[in-house]
C-alpha cells in the first residue's frame, strides 16, 4: 500500500541526494585550498547515511547535515522529514539507517526492532533535539507587561473553560494588568502534531483536573473541541497574530514578534530561554525497561527547580546498537557522536533555535553512542 | 468474415462509398493521432480512478482499531465542509455572474464590453494559491473587523451567523467569498455565450410588442439562456468542489459539522484535508486520505454528469 509514499520518498531522497552531493562538492573544494585544516578532523569515514522521520528535526537537521558533511568530507546525510510515524516504519522495515522521531519507540516497534537490526540488542533512542514551545498571545494593549500563566490557567483557556481575558482567574494570577474585555480566541494546530502531543502532555501532568484529555495529537479529535485550528506553525503564528486576544502554542524559535507567557514553576514564573528548557531532559527520568543504554525519558513537567521551563518538544534519534555492516555502524556512530557534542548541539541550535542539552546529559548520551558497533 | 461480407444491401455499398470517397495517408494519420488522443482522456481517467480505488480500498478492508473512528464519520464532515463551502461559492457568485454577463452581451458598449470580458477571463487565469494568499491576508483582516461582528451582533437569529465571530477571519464565509470570486469567470464566460445566442427574432418580436430592454431579457434572453447558466454553474461548482490550496490556506478547520460561516470552527474540504494532511501521514492514514479522494471523484463526476444532462436537455428544447 506504502508503494504512492515510498516512491516520494525515493524521489524526495533522489532530490536530497543531488542537493547534498552538489554541497560535499563544494566543501571538499573550500578544504583542498585550505591546508591548514588539522588532519585528525579529517575523520576516515564516508559513504551515505538515510534518516527519516519527524518534520519538527528538520530544520535541525540541515545544521547537522552542514556540520557533519564540512567535518567528514567523503560522507552525505540524508534526512526524509516524512514525519515521526513514517519515520519510525521505515527505519524498522530496514528504508533508512536512523530514524528521527518525536516519540520513543513504541513496545511492540522495540520488539520490532531486534529482527531490524543486527545482533539482539534492537534499537535505542537518543533525545538529541529538544525544541522549547512557547505560549505566545496577541494582547497588544497590557505591553509591556508579561502574562503570567499557571498550569491551571494555561489548561483552563486551551480546555475552553476560561473564555474572558478579564476572567478573576486570570487578573488573580496577575494583579497588575488591566485586561481588556475580549474573548480569548486559543489557537491550536490542525494538523498532527508532536507540538500538540508535548503541549497537551504539559496540561495533562501539571493539571490533570482541569485538563481531562490526556497527551493527545490530532487537537480535533480527541481535543476538547473549540478554538481555532491552524496547519503548521507559521499557521499558527499567523492566526495569533491576526486576532487580538489570541493565544496559542508553538515553537518558540517561530513565534517572530509574539510576546510569550511565563509559565508556572515552583512557584514562580519562568519565561523559556534555550538554556532553561535544555535542563528539562536532566530533570526527567528514564523510561528504563530496556536495553541500559536507551535514552527515552518520560519528560517531568513538574520540575521542582525554577531554572527549567518545562513545556519542550524532546525529539529522539532511534539507531541499532549493532549494524549489519562497518561502514554504517561507522557513519552512524560518527554523525551521532557530532549531534551530542556540544558542537553538533550548537550548530543545531543556530539552525532551527533548538535548545541545546546540557553536558552532564551529553556525556550520558556519549556512553550509549559509544557503543554503537558492528555485528559480530 | 468472408461470410459477412455478402449480406449488405446495396444501398449500404452506396453508402459507404460515400461516406469515405478517398482515403489518403494524411487522413489516416490525423485520424489515427485524434483517435489516439480522445483514448488518451479516457485511459487518463480510467487511471485515476483505478488508482483511487485499489489505494483507497484498503482503509476499508482494515482491522476496525486500525482508525480512530469510521471512515464515515472521518469523511462525513468532509463532504458536509465541501458542499457547504461550495454552494456559499455557487450561491454568491451566480447572480454576480449572470449580471455580468448580461451587461457584456446587451448592455455595455461593443468596446467595453470586449475589454471587460477579457479581464473577467484573466480572473481565471490567476492561479489558486494567490487567491488563497489574498484571502488571508487582505480579505480575512477587513471581513473579521466589519462585517463579522456586525453579523454577530445583528443578524445571530439566523443559525448562520452566530457567536463568537472569528477575530482571524479564517472562516467559511471567507472562504466561499474567495471560492465565489474563483468560479466567476467560469460561469461568466458560459453565460455571456449562452445570452450571445439568444435568436435576434426573439428579442426583436418582445421589443415590437412594447417590452423594455429589461422585459425583452427576461422574455427572451434568460429563458433561451436558462440551461447555460446552469451547465455554467455546475462546472464552476465542479471547481469550487475541488479547489485546494485557497481553502487549505484560508479555513480554520475543525471536526464536525458547522452551520454557523463566521467563526472559527469550520468542516474542512477534502480537497484542503488531503492537502494539508498528507505530509504527516503514513501506512493506513494515506489510504484513507485516497479514499476521501475517491469520494470527491464520485461526486464529481456526479455534478458533471448532471451539468451535461441539464444543459444538452436544456439546448434540445431553446430550438
Amino acid at each position: 500500500m506504502n508503494s504512492l509514499k515510498r516512491q516520494l520518498f525515493a524521489g524526495a531522497l533522489a532530490l536530497t541526494f543531488v542537493a547534498a552531493a552538489c554541497g560535499s562538492d563544494d566543501d571538499s573544494s573550500e578544504e583542498i585550498g585550505d591546508t591548514s585544516v588539522p588532519t585528525e578532523k579529517v575523520s576516515s569515514v564516508s559513504g551515505t547515511l538515510i534518516g527519516a522521520g519527524a518534520s519538527s528535526q528538520a530544520a535541525g537537521m540541515q545544521g547537522w547535515q552542514a556540520g557533519f558533511q564540512a567535518a567528514n568530507p567523503a560522507t552525505t546525510v540524508e534526512y526524509d522529514p516524512i514525519g515521526s510515524g513514517g519515520g519510525r516504519e521505515t527505519f524498522l522495515s530496514g528504508g533508512s539507517d536512523f530514524a528521527g522521531s518525536d516519540a520513543a519507540l513504541k513496545d511492540d516497534e522495540f520488539e520490532q526492532s531486534k529482527d531490524r537490526c543486527a545482533g539482539d540488542q534492537g534499537a535505542i533512542n537518543l533525545p538529541h533535539y529538544i525544541s522549547p514551545i512557547a505560549i505566545p498571545y496577541n494582547l497588544p494593549s497590557i505591553e509591556p507587561s508579561t502574562l503570567n500563566l499557571t498550569p491551571e490557567l494555561v489548561a483552563g483557556i486551551f480546555a475552553n473553560k476560561i473564555t474572558k481575558w478579564t476572567d478573576p482567574a486570570i487578573a488573580e494570577i496577575n494583579p497588575d494588568i488591566e485586561f481588556p474585555d475580549l474573548a480569548i480566541n486559543p489557537v491550536h494546530r490542525s494538523d498532527d502534531s508532536g507540538t500538540t502531543e508535548n503541549f497537551t502532555d504539559y496540561m495533562a501532568q501539571t493539571a490533570p483536573d482541569i485538563w481531562t484529555y490526556g497527551p493527545i495529537e490530532p487537537w480535533d479529535v480527541d481535543g476538547p473541541g473549540g478554538g481555532e485550528g491552524a496547519p503548521q506553525t507559521s499557521g499558527v503564528v499567523a492566526a495569533i497574530a491576526a486576532g487580538e486576544g489570541s493565544i496559542g502554542y508553538a515553537d518558540a524559535s517561530q513565534i517572530g514578534e509574539l510576546p510569550a507567557a511565563a509559565v508556572g514553576v515552583a512557584g514562580e514564573f519562568v519565561e523559556f530561554s534555550p538554556e532553561a528548557a535544555g535542563r528539562i531532559v536532566d530533570a526527567s527520568e528514564r523510561t528504563g525497561g530496556r536495553s541500559e543504554y536507551d535514552f527515552a525519558i518520560e519528560v517531568n513537567r513538574n520540575p521542582d527547580t525554577v531554572d527549567s521551563y518545562p513545556i519542550a518538544l524532546v525529539s529522539y534519534h532511534i539507531v541499532c546498537l549493532e549494524y549489519e555492516d562497518q561502514e554504517t555502524a561507522d557513519l552512524v556512530k560518527a554523525f551521532m557522536t557530532y549531534v551530542g557534542s556540544e558542537q553538533g548541539q550548537a550548530d543545531g541550535a543556530a539552525a532551527a533555535g533548538s535548545a541545546p542539552i546540557s553536558a552532564e546529559v551529553r556525556a550520558e548520551i556519549l556512553e550509549s553512542i559509544d557503543q554503537i558497533s558492528v555485528a559480530g | 468474415m468472408t461470410t459477412t461480407e455478402n449480406p449488405p444491401s446495396k444501398a449500404a455499398e452506396a453508402d459507404s462509398s460515400l461516406a469515405q470517397p478517398v482515403s489518403r495517408l494524411a487522413d489516416r494519420v490525423f485520424g489515427g493521432l485524434s483517435f489516439g488522443a480522445a483514448t488518451l482522456i479516457l485511459v487518463a481517467l480510467a487511471a485515476v480512478a483505478i488508482f483511487l480505488i485499489t489505494e483507497g480500498l484498503p482503509t476499508f478492508t482494515a482491522d476496525e482499531g486500525e482508525f480512530d473512528r469510521s471512515f464515515l464519520a472521518y469523511v462525513g464532515p468532509l463532504v458536509f465542509g465541501t458542499a457547504y463551502a461550495a454552494a456559499i461559492g455557487l450561491l454568491l457568485a451566480t447572480p454576480v455572474a449572470v449580471a455580468v454577463a448580461l451587461y457584456i452581451s446587451h448592455y455595455a458598449p461593443r468596446r467595453l464590453a470586449k475589454t471587460l470580458g477579457y479581464f473577467v477571463d484573466l480572473l481565471a487565469a490567476i492561479p489558486s494559491v494567490i487567491y488563497g494568499i489574498w484571502g488571508i491576508a487582505v480579505l480575512a483582516p477587513i471581513l473579521s473587523d466589519s462585517l463579522y461582528p456586525w453579523l454577530e451582533d445583528n443578524a445571530a437569529f439566523l443559525p448562520f451567523f452566530g457567536p463568537t465571530a472569528s477575530t482571524s477571519g479564517r472562516t467559511m464565509m471567507t472562504a466561499g467569498i474567495v471560492l465565489a470570486v474563483m468560479v466567476l469567470p467560469i460561469i461568466t464566460a458560459i453565460s455571456r455565450e449562452v445570452f450571445l445566442q439568444t435568436p435576434r427574432l426573439h428579442e426583436e418580436a418582445s421589443l415590437a410588442l412594447g417590452a423594455t430592454r429589461w422585459e425583452m431579457i427576461r422574455q427572451a434572453v434568460l429563458p433561451f439562456g436558462r440551461s447555460g447558466v446552469i451547465s455554467g454553474a455546475m462546472l464552476g461548482l465542479g471547481r469550487a468542489l475541488g479547489e485546494t490550496m485557497a481553502v487549505a490556506i484560508i479555513l480554520a478547520p475543525a471536526n464536525g459539522y458547522f452551520w454557523n460561516v463566521i467563526t472559527n470552527q469550520n468542516s474542512n474540504t477534502i480537497a484542503s484535508n488531503i492537502a494539508l494532511s498528507f505530509p504527516e501521514s503514513s501506512g493506513l492514514e494515506v489510504n484513507r486520505l485516497i479514499a476521501t479522494g475517491l469520494v470527491l471523484f464520485a461526486i464529481t463526476f456526479g455534478v458533471n454528469a448532471t451539468a451535461r444532462k441539464i444543459s444538452s436537455a436544456g439546448f434540445s428544447g431553446a430550438d
